[in-house]
């Protein structure tokens, strides 16, 4: 019985997903198709620029959201990169584009150390963190998991983290998923399709 | 020649042989130098604020066998670790440390982004781009490896 419960929900999911899909006018997207799948952007954070960062103050940009964390040398910088020659292609109309680096690691990341990081990869990138609480809620609210892991014999510990990039349109409403397999190329596309639909 | 003369020259030649394997080992680090690798493609990710730093490079085995890196240091940070990062079932990012890494025989292996990499942890002294970042490797027989590796622009990825 639970098992045809689930098969249930399975189906109707596909037939939502589906139908999402349909109802969809341009399917030519390069990247993972999100519209109906994620709740709008919607957060209260810090930057070092501004103690109250909110969601609105993003209204109008399409934003590229990512929950990282500013000590992983690795994975979190090649991600960025991607990121940042994306924009960089755009020339001026990047400026139409944020990137929101939203750190899940707030005990070291301070918005002083993320303004760094992130301006290192981007004009357009804006790094934020916010309480542990605060970050709980958002990563939730985004099905987004992370995890610090136990310290090692230094101090230095490692911090789970989702790897995928979320991107909003201007109205705020979720869009699009990077994963790290799509290319510069692809993400320049679909940026420049999200850009277009926002001309008048 | 006398046989005085004779030891006089072997202890003269065992002072001078004495003298070039000091100074190897010196170069090297105290340890032997490891040949028959050759290193590519090295650089260093710079990242702000003296944020731990990525260094990666790939290196070829032009030996007849299997050598292993067991570890790394540097004079320039004040830790150095050898990591990989994967992927978990649930398509999170994570690191795990590795203790021996194989370089085949007549083979290659790469440090690369999104894979194997050196953790370059507090540098020691400013390490901008356009420097150069000296990092030592060890391997399991017991030498030491050398390289230089440019610093780069983090918006880069190779």
């Amino acid at each position: 019985m639970a098992r045809l419960r689930l098969l249930a929900a399975g189906g109707a999911l596909a037939a939502l997903i589906w139908a999402a899909g349909c109802s969809q006018q341009r399917a030519e997207w390069a990247l993972t198709d999100l519209s109906g799948h994620l709740p709008d952007l919607q957060f209260k954070l810090k930057s070092a620029s501004d103690p109250d960062l909110m969601a609105e103050d993003f209204r109008g940009k399409i934003t590229l959201v990512f929950f990282g964390y500013a000590h992983c040398p690795d994975v979190c910088p090649m991600t960025m990169a991607r990121l940042g020659q994306a924009l960089h292609a755009l020339g001026d109309a990047a400026q139409g584009v944020r990137i929101l680096f939203i750190s899940v690691d707030p005990k070291r990341d301070t918005p002083e150390v993320l303004r760094g990081y992130a301006r290192a990869f981007s004009p357009e990138a804006v790094g934020a963190t916010g309480t542990p609480e605060e970050i709980e809620t958002l990563a939730r609210r985004y099905r987004v998991a992370y995890q610090a892991l136990p310290p090692d014999a230094n101090g230095n510990y490692e911090v789970m983290h989702s790897k995928a990039v979320y991107v909003f349109d201007g109205a705020g409403r979720a869009r699009l998923m990077i994963s790290d397999t799509d290319s510069v190329a692809a993400i320049d596309h679909d940026l420049k399709a999200l850009l277009a639909e926002a001309k008048p | 020649m006398s046989a005085a003369g004779l030891h006089r020259r072997h202890f003269f030649c065992a002072i001078l042989a004495g003298w070039f394997a000091l100074g190897l080992m010196l170069a090297a680090g105290a340890a032997e130098p490891a040949g028959g690798i050759e290193v590519r493609d090295g650089w260093v990710r710079w990242l702000p604020v003296g944020l731990p730093a990525a260094g990666y490079l790939t290196l070829v085995n032009h030996g007849d066998e299997d050598r292993f890196v067991t570890g790394a240091s540097s004079a320039d940070y004040a830790q150095v670790h050898l990591h990989e990062s994967f992927t978990t079932p649930d398509g999170d990012a994570r690191m795990r440390p590795v203790s021996r890494l194989r370089v085949p025989a007549h083979g290659e292996v790469a440090l690369a982004p999104g894979s194997y990499h050196l953790m370059l942890i507090d540098p020691k002294r400013e390490i901008g781009v356009g420097g150069t970042a000296t990092i030592a490797l060890r391997f399991a027989d017991g030498t030491e490896l050398e390289v230089k590796l440019p610093v780069k622009a983090p918006a880069k990825n190779g």
